[in-house]
């Protein structure tokens, strides 16, 4: 049995493409429906999100199962073959486990460490299993890729960092402020990265936010949007003491709060640290801001500079992340290829032959005194009642080679005989998202 | 069997140490874990090595230099292990452990002297008096590291200097917090130990307060915590000039510790 993988992402198609192929999520079952209908394919899932449509398969016919999902792709959103051709990739293989495992540990993704990928799989995995168009291959496939992407993320630091602007800033708001359930945001002026840092604040608990601006139907506004309060522009200063994290975007040509404005907030605020954000260019906050004790100023330049640190930081984290996953595509394989019927039957004539001949031995040697050729009549009449116990199941086996059926019966043979400790690792599949 | 214990103990707070000083280069549940279960075996082999001795000498292992820094030790690593679980704050072991094992490898190079113990200790206002003592150090001591660590994230922050040991020690006001809670247990400690002391003062040489160097010392410890106190308490003072107060009491702490000899006891 074959997991062949056929998709496009967002390093092969442009996001026209990628719309026009994708799934949507609420109506899967039909899709899934007709995959399974396609000549030799057994199982199937597919994963549709902004950045990648993927359809994961198992067949016998590796070719022939690629060649058809990929029209299938086409035919389904009824689009020309050729145009999307070009833009799809094939897996199979140990490099279709590779793959997988690697999208989900969001190695594939376009910000390397984002964590959004692996709830998605879950989610296309989850109906897939719902609509029970998969088995006991892509099951446990996806388990292991869950856990394997569990494994990223607990032994490698990809996604511990922040790598935006916004976030960098909540990050360094915790570093200053420990936890922000009870900490206030002031957003002086209106800019799209100043209310973007305000949406990742209130989404990491900040209690509540005050908003001032020149014209203060805007600032209502946004403090509607936000749930906050507005504050005249003019008087904004008499408000500062109240917040504990500034961001500042105004287009005044000057500074709009100076060292002694600082001072004397941080008296009000009874020494209590403020952390300033100064987005504006040029500069809403003096830098002597950052000399005045328990104030700490960072202009959009420093947290720039955290997030290519960041970044880097990813890349070589990535690294390790490879060969985590180099490691468990080998034993995903190996349970693979457990998965063929000759070795099953293999293991199972000689699991038997091996009860068969102890029990022999045991019985021969607890017999003081034999009669002739007895020994080779109990040797006889053991094989062949042998032979007859195993006969049922090893043809059925066979003859179920040919059908999609085959892996149940060999993965419940080897359970129910004990075969191989066959290592279940059973990860509780989390479909929270 | 106290040699034994003593000797499992000096070998956890090692290792336990060295996971401490790793936590600092790298970032490891794994490590954090064992890092804390080791020094938690530490404490409690420490712990019976401490109640084994006292229930073979018949009293409270303090009452000479060897037995105070191994006490002490044991009070900070209490403490620690205390301000770990609550605010989950393992680099600042980083910079405490080691101090705990310092003070029990000095405990372990001077020798113990089998020796009859001194009517004058034979008090029970001495054993409160000591126990809440120490109870007060240990709070310090661990304010005090926790105050070198609150200076080295504020030099961080001012020179942006954000990389990845700024990431691993905790945030400032995690350690506000702690260091405050440190003074409101162990200031009360104090107070209460200096009055149990005087009282043992009086009960052992007839005066409430006889003016030794230990405990003229105490009274300047005192007014340090309670400046330092008073100080948060009304105009709310925290941050650099509270981490150097408190750095600056630990210090006198740390002074009158193995400067001032009480001329009672040794």
């Amino acid at each position: 049995m074959n997991i062949i993988v056929v998709g496009l992402s967002h390093k092969t198609a442009t996001v026209e493409i990628r719309e026009k192929v994708a799934f949507s999520p609420n109506q899967i079952e039909k899709p899934l429906g007709e995959l399974l209908k396609l000549e030799g394919i057994i199982e199937g899932v597919i994963v549709s999100t902004c950045n990648r449509v993927e359809i994961y398969a198992t067949t016998r016919d590796i070719a022939g199962g690629i060649a058809r999902i990929k029209r299938f792709m086409a035919e389904y959103h009824h689009l020309q073959f050729e145009a999307i051709e070009p833009h799809l990739y094939s897996y199979h293989a140990e490099s279709a486990i590779r793959h997988v495992f690697r999208v989900a540990s969001s190695l594939d993704s376009m910000v390397v460490g984002e964590p959004q990928i692996l709830g998605q799989i879950k989610t296309s995995y989850g109906y897939a299993a719902e609509f029970k168009s998969s088995g006991i291959i892509l099951n446990r496939f996806l388990h292991k890729a869950f856990s394997v992407a569990k494994r990223v993320r607990t032994e490698t630091k990809i996604a511990s960092s922040a790598v935006s602007v916004a976030f960098a800033a909540v990050e360094l708001a915790k570093k200053i402020l420990g936890d922000l359930s009870d900490k206030t945001v002031m957003l002086i002026g209106a800019g799209e990265m100043c209310e973007l840092a305000a949406k990742h604040f209130l989404n990491s608990g900040a209690k509540g936010v005050m908003v001032t601006n020149r014209t203060f139907e805007r600032a209502e506004r946004l403090a509607e949007e936000f749930g906050g309060e507005a504050v005249p522009f003019e008087s904004f200063l008499e408000h500062l003491h109240r917040a504990d994290i500034v961001l500042s975007s105004t287009g005044a040509p000057h500074c709009i709060i100076g060292p002694k404005d600082a001072v004397e907030v941080i008296k009000r605020r009874r020494f209590k640290p403020i952390f300033f954000i100064d987005i504006a260019v040029p500069r809403d906050i003096d830098p002597k801001v950052d000399d005045v004790e328990n104030a700490y100023l960072f202009t959009v330049d420093h947290l720039q500079e955290i997030v290519q640190a960041n970044l880097a930081q990813r890349s070589l984290e990535a690294e390790k992340a490879e060969e985590i996953i180099e490691q468990e595509i080998g034993q995903f394989h190996k349970w693979l290829s457990t998965l063929e019927v000759t070795p099953t039957i293999v293991a199972l004539r000689n699991h038997f032959d091996e009860i068969r001949r102890a029990e022999l031995d045991k019985t021969i040697a607890g017999w003081k005194e034999l009669p002739p050729d007895a020994e080779k009549r109990m040797e006889a009449l053991t094989l062949a009642m042998m032979n007859k116990l195993l006969h049922a199941p090893t043809s059925a086996l066979k003859q179920s080679g040919q059908g999609g059926r085959v892996d149940l019966y060999i993965d419940a043979l080897r359970q129910l005989f004990g075969l191989e400790a066959l290592q279940r690792d059973d990860e509780e599949l989390e479909l929270e998202e | 069997m106290t040699h034994l214990f003593f000797f499992l103990t000096v070998a956890l707070y090692g290792g336990a140490t060295a996971a401490y000083l790793a936590c600092l280069v790298r970032t490891s549940p794994l490590l954090t874990r064992w890092a804390g279960r080791i020094l938690v075996a530490g404490f409690t082999a420490h712990l019976l090595s401490t109640i084994h001795l006292a229930s073979k000498m018949r009293y409270l292992p303090l009452t000479n230099m060897q037995e105070s820094l191994s006490f002490f030790s044991l009070a900070i690593v209490g403490a620690f292990i205390f301000f770990e679980r609550r605010y989950k704050v393992t680099t600042l072991g980083s910079f405490i452990i080691p101090v705990a094992l310092m003070l029990l490898l000095a405990s372990s190079s001077l020798h113990a002297e089998v020796r009859q113990l001194s009517p004058v200790l034979q008090s029970n206002w001495f054993w409160f008096h000591a126990l809440l003592a120490f109870g007060s150090y240990a709070c310090f001591t661990i304010a005090a590291g926790v105050a070198v660590v609150y200076l080295i994230q504020r030099y961080f922050l001012k020179k942006k200097h954000l990389g990845a040991l700024f990431q691993r020690l905790p945030s400032l006001e995690t350690m506000d917090e702690i260091s405050y809670r440190c003074l409101t247990v162990g200031f009360p400690l104090l107070t209460v130990a200096i009055i149990s002391g005087s009282i043992w003062s009086e009960k052992a040489m007839g005066s409430y307060w006889i003016w030794d160097p230990k405990q003229t010392w105490s009274l300047v410890i005192w007014l340090i915590y309670a400046a330092l106190l008073h100080g948060r308490l009304t105009i709310g003072w925290r941050g650099k000039r509270a981490a150097i107060l408190s750095i600056l009491g630990f210090i006198v702490v740390l002074f009158t510790f193995f400067a001032m000899k009480h001329s009672i006891v040794w």
